[in-house]
This record gives structure tokens, C-alpha cells and sequence, in this order.
């Protein structure tokens, strides 16, 4: 079966992980690594695996890809480079999936959105953070039922998954979650917090979801909603689990989740990385579908 | 040893780390009334802000009173002598709220992390540096790690701009010689015009006795809370301190009958009740646990019928770091399960 072909950009933790769940994909064959640094483990990893790779940046992958046929293209680096990556990339017709903090095109939540970004032939979407894939689905299964004032969440995860990047930029994390909580989880305004935790051995990633609801919870129809979405999230993160609740306290609805990661390339406590590798995934999945069945032609993008 | 003669400076938590036993509820006119007695009273810095520092009002904490905003302008215009300092935790607050905070007139940021995650602090703590505040690393529950990796993590915080450093007891759980042990390698390696502090909880009643040794060791920025009020069994109360202090000669600047005066005529009044070593304060500093989780350690036991001692010891087992309060309703959510179903397993005969 034909499949779509992809590039990766940026070798480290994140982008291998994605290369080892790009490798199982039905629809997606990746073919291209991308990295800055010649001595790299990752993009040797990647030409192990078979993938061409360069060390010149995005520059380095633009000459081929039409020869190559790269039709979707993973960002793993940085917000400050990925705009100029992205606009590099449209501008020869390959869509871009954002995994950095960037937030240049749509927030994808896949249980959520993803058939509407397929649908509006989106050329950049992006991924939100790890706590925003990890909650958003929780946020989102309350106000689908009723109107949610608030929602806050607490994303807990082990010291030895938080990259440097995410370190000297937590501020980002926060505003980013939180402004998605309240767009794409559906709450009139939107809390998150992230707590580092280094025990060892390391904790697999906790997210707790509260949401104040406008008028008393109705329980029943908000208990099913969660349930039914967990099972969604599960057919790409199989480790999403409902720890306790959804604890009902007034117009307090507050949800336990843990997330066990594949452990692919990453360690299996790091769910918080292996959701959004899998939500990438899964996401790129449903844009290569609609290629496939011919539903979705890609333009070059004038920047 | 003599310490005749030293100068130390001391802070006042009563009316941050004190909005944990009072669930964020000080109004604006309590706040401004202490304030003006710390202030006569000759402490020279007071914090105010929510309980888990700037940006700290949400559902998982509680939701305060008046917000950050509200209290900062309401005590800084009252004060004639003492100046103020927020808190804030990277995770829960950002620079947005360290600007506002700045913009009402704080002269002293200090930034707090868990204490082997100083480097989640570089764009707080170069942040406040560069708007020319007093700049404090605060790092917390320090009694988890050994001395070299506190240092190590307090060299990131003075890397990054920090003038003055802490030791932080979160859990009420040191020692003396633990204290001792962690300040003198700080002073020792730290760069000599950068300040050591230590903060203390009271849980195992060493609040005073641990100042003091911090004192010792080189420390030269104390915090106390007037009255004891803060979370657990309270800080390390400013007056027992400061009277201490002039026994034997350490110099605070503070007045010793009136901050007493503060604790017995404006804090003992507002309590919702006493703050003393019960046994779920005790078990804080017995087993190292964040001492703000009290409160809902007590809440989950009326809710689901575990006792806040059994569900305080089960977050120290897991090593639970400060900031996870939403892990204390789920520990007991699961406790109370458990138990349930080992009490279906085997039914009394």
C-alpha cells in the first residue's frame, strides 16, 4: 500500500521517539532526518534505520524534497527557528505538524479537532504542550455536556522527562496550556500548572483536571463523557488511564489521569512526551488518510 | 559560639505562608493592620502574597480572599520602614506576575523550586536581577538531598542573578546539624557578597533552635512567622526568635514586646484555630512532608474516612515534592478504595 512520506526535524528525545512510531504507521513512511550537528546520536540512529539525514538544518532537506516526495514534515526543535522552518517548508507544499511551543498555526487535539483541521486543509497545526494533550480530551468530555467556567490542570511529571528547552522556558508551558484549555477544552477561562517531580524510581506522568461547571454537574451524562473520551485517547496512547473520579464537589468536577508512555525510545514514565508524539502521529495519520483517498491535495504556500 | 553583635535581617512569612492555615481568607484590612504592627514593630520585610506565592489562586490551592494585586497595593502604601516580598514558584506564577508584582512596589522577588529543579528559575531569577530587585533562590524541601547537590543548585540560582540564597525546611523535617551541614557549604562556596537564608517550619518544634545553627553557620536572613502562623505547625515564630536573638546579643532591629504584642493582639484573634504540634503537624516533620498539605490531608479524612496521618505518611513514601496538593484527594480517593475492597476480601467474622 502507498504510503505518505515524511520528514523528521530535530534528532533528539522527541523525534526519535516520533521515528520509531512513524516506522509502524500504515500510512506514513518516514524517510528524511534532519539535525544541526554532524556527531549527532539521533541522526545516526535515523541512517541505521535507513532514513537519509542531514546535519545543514532545513536547508539541508530542501533540494530534495520533491525528488523524495515528502509530503509532512514533524518540527521537534525549537519555537524561535520553527516559524522559519514552517514557511521553508509550505512554500514547496509540505505541511508542517508542530511539536515545539510555537503555536504559529491551529492547536490539534486529536480527539477534539483533527477531523476539522483535516477537513479545512490546514498547512501548519501544532501540538500545544505535553499537559495540554495529556487534559484538554478531560476538559473538553465536561463542557461537551455543560457550560464550564473554569478549567484548571496540574500536569505532574518526572524530573528525568523535562528537557533543558522546557526548563529555561516553563513560563510557556503555562500560557500555552492554559490558553488551550480555555480554546480547545471549552472552559470560559483556563488554569495549568506544572509540577516537577524527581523521584526515583521516576513517576509516570499525573495530570489532575478540575472544572467548575456553570450550573450543578450532571453527573451521569459527565461519568459517561469521560469514559467514552478515555477510550478515544486510548486508541493512540493505550497508557491513558483514569487513576480516580470524576469527583463531583459542588460544581467542582475534578478528574485523575495517569499517562504511561509506549516506551518506545523514550523511557515509559515519560507519558508526557510519548502523548505528543503519538498525538503527532496520530494526526498526521488522518492528514495522509484524506491524501490517499485523493480528499486532500497539497499547494505550495506562498510565505 | 559567640554570635555577639551580628547583624541578620528578619522576614515575615505571617502573611504568605500564613494564608495556608487561614485557606487564603486574610481580608485586605487584616493584611494592612498586621502589616502596620510588623512595620512599628521594626521588621524590615514582610511577604504578601497567596500562600503558594504569586499566581497561587486556583481550585488546587484554594482561591484567596483578595487577589495578589489587591494585597500588594493595599500594605506596600503602609509601611513606613518594612519593605515587602512576593514568592513565587515557576509552574504557578510567570514573569507576568512578577511584573505586576514589581510594578506595585516589591523590593524583594524571591523565586522558589523544589530543591533539584533550580534550573526551572534562570528566566524568573535574571528577570527580577535585571528590573533591580532584591533577588532570592529559594530552594525547598531541602532536607531531601544532601549538602552537595543543594550547593550545586544554589550556584545555578547565583548564576542566574540571585544575591541571596535559601535554605528551605518546607517540611519542618531538619535538624541542627542538618541545617548546620547545608549553610556552612553554601557560605563557604557561594560567592561572598551573596546572602544565605533559612527558612523553617516548626513541626518538630526546631524552628528556633534551627535558625539559630543557621545563624551560626553564616546565614544572615532569617524568616520567621509573626504569631507561628504558617503552614504545618507554623514557621519559626518571629517573636521566640527575635527574643532568642537578643539573648544572646544577635542583632534583628526588631522589638521584641512589640512583634509579641502583634501575635498576641492581631494574629491570635484571626485564627480559625490553634496552630500547635497536633499529631498531623507532627507527622509532617516526622516523615519530611510539605507542610501546606495539613489542610487537605484533614479535608480528604472527613471526606473519605482515611486519617490525614495514614494519607500525610503514604505522599512521604511516594516522595511527593511541593505543589501537588491534587495528589492528596487522589492518594485518599485510592486509600479509601483499597480499603474497601481488602475489607470485602476478608469480612470480619
Amino acid at each position: 500500500m502507498k504510503k505518505i512520506k515524511c520528514a523528521i526535524i530535530g534528532p533528539g528525545n522527541i523525534g526519535t521517539d516520533l521515528l520509531y512510531k512513524l516506522r509502524r504507521s500504515k500510512v506514513l513512511e518516514p524517510v528524511w532526518m534532519v539535525g544541526v550537528d554532524p556527531t549527532s546520536e539521533g541522526l545516526a540512529r535515523a541512517r541505521e534505520f535507513g532514513l537519509k539525514t542531514t546535519d545543514q538544518g532545513v536547508d539541508g532537506l530542501l533540494p530534495h524534497v520533491k525528488t523524495d516526495g515528502v509530503q509532512i514534515a514533524f518540527d521537534a526543535t525549537s519555537a524561535y527557528v520553527h516559524k522559519e522552518n514552517s514557511d521553508k517548508l509550505n512554500r514547496l507544499g509540505v505541511m508542517m505538524i508542530d511539536l515545539t511551543p510555537a503555536a504559529i498555526g491551529p492547536y490539534c487535539v486529536p480527539p477534539i479537532n483533527l477531523k476539522d483541521h483535516a477537513g479545512k486543509r490546514e498547512m501548519n497545526v501544532n501540538m500545544v504542550t505535553c499537559g495540554g494533550q495529556a487534559t484538554i480530551p478531560m476538559v473538553y468530555a465536561v463542557s461537551r455536556v455543560q457550560k464550564v467556567k473554569y478549567a484548571e490542570i496540574v500536569a505532574t511529571v518526572a524530573s528525568k522527562s523535562v528537557g533543558p528547552g522546557t526548563r529555561k522556558n516553563i513560563d510557556e508551558f503555562t500560557r500555552t496550556t492554559a490558553g488551550a484549555v480555555a480554546l480547545i477544552g471549552g472552559a470560559d477561562q483556563g488554569k495549568a500548572i506544572i509540577v516537577i517531580n524527581p523521584a526515583e524510581p521516576s513517576l509516570i506522568m499525573r495530570d489532575t483536571i478540575h472544572c467548575l461547571t456553570a450550573d450543578a454537574p450532571r453527573q451521569a451524562e459527565i461519568e459517561k463523557s469521560v469514559h467514552e473520551m478515555i477510550a478515544e485517547v486510548q486508541k493512540y496512547v493505550p497508557g491513558y488511564r483514569l487513576k480516580n473520579g470524576p469527583v463531583f464537589d459542588g460544581n467542582r468536577v475534578t478528574t485523575f489521569i495517569e499517562v504511561e508512555g509506549l516506551g518506545d525510545f523514550l523511557p515509559k514514565y515519560a507519558g508526557n512526551l510519548d502523548i505528543m508524539t503519538a498525538a503527532a502521529t496520530r494526526t498526521a495519520e488522518m492528514f495522509a488518510e484524506e491524501m490517499l483517498s485523493g480528499r486532500l491535495t497539497l499547494e505550495p504556500v506562498a510565505a | 559560639m559567640n554570635l555577639q553583635g551580628i547583624k541578620i535581617k528578619v522576614h515575615d512569612m505571617s502573611l504568605r505562608d500564613g494564608m495556608h492555615p487561614k485557606r487564603h481568607q486574610i481580608t485586605i484590612e487584616q493584611m494592612r493592620t498586621i502589616a502596620r504592627g510588623l512595620d512599628q514593630a521594626g521588621v524590615p520585610l514582610i511577604e504578601v502574597t497567596h500562600g503558594d506565592g504569586l499566581g497561587g489562586a486556583s481550585v488546587n490551592y484554594g482561591f484567596p480572599a483578595a487577589s495578589d494585586e489587591e494585597y500588594l497595593r493595599a500594605v506596600i502604601p503602609e509601611l513606613k520602614q518594612a519593605k515587602v516580598s512576593a514568592l513565587l514558584l515557576p509552574g504557578i506564577g510567570t514573569v507576568d506576575h512578577l511584573k505586576m508584582a514589581a510594578d506595585c512596589g516589591v523590593h524583594t522577588i524571591r523565586v522558589a523550586t523544589h530543591c533539584t529543579e533550580a534550573d526551572v528559575s534562570e528566566q524568573h531569577i535574571s528577570q527580577s536581577r535585571k528590573m533591580g530587585l532584591d533577588t532570592v533562590g529559594f530552594l525547598m524541601m531541602a532536607h531531601m538531598v544532601e549538602p552537595a547537590k543543594i550547593l550545586e543548585q544554589a550556584l545555578l540560582m547565583e548564576s542566574y542573578g540571585a544575591n541571596c540564597l535559601y535554605v528551605t525546611d518546607s517540611a519542618g523535617y531538619m535538624l541542627p546539624h542538618d541545617v548546620t551541614a547545608r549553610i556552612a557549604l553554601l557560605r563557604e562556596k557561594l560567592k561572598p557578597e551573596t546572602e544565605i537564608g533559612f527558612h523553617g517550619h516548626h513541626n518538630l518544634s526546631m524552628g528556633v533552635a534551627n535558625s539559630i545553627a543557621a545563624v551560626e553557620a553564616g546565614a544572615r536572613r532569617i524568616d520567621g512567622a509573626c504569631g507561628g502562623l504558617g503552614a504545618g505547625a507554623g514557621n519559626t515564630p518571629t517573636e521566640v526568635f527575635v527574643a532568642v536573638c537578643n539573648r544572646m546579643g544577635i542583632e534583628t532591629g526588631v522589638d521584641v514586646f512589640k512583634v509579641s504584642d502583634v501575635a498576641e493582639d492581631l494574629i491570635q484573634p484571626i485564627l480559625d484555630f490553634p496552630i500547635r504540634i497536633d499529631r498531623n503537624a507532627l507527622t509532617l516533620g516526622y516523615a519530611g512532608v510539605y507542610s501546606s498539605f495539613l489542610l487537605f490531608a484533614q479535608r480528604a479524612e472527613k471526606r473519605y474516612g482515611v486519617p490525614a496521618r495514614e494519607i500525610l505518611l503514604e505522599l512521604g513514601r511516594r516522595r511527593m515534592v511541593g505543589g501537588q496538593e491534587d495528589m492528596i484527594e487522589d492518594t485518599a480517593l485510592t486509600m479509601a478504595r483499597e480499603r474497601k475492597e481488602a475489607a470485602a476480601a476478608h469480612p470480619a467474622t
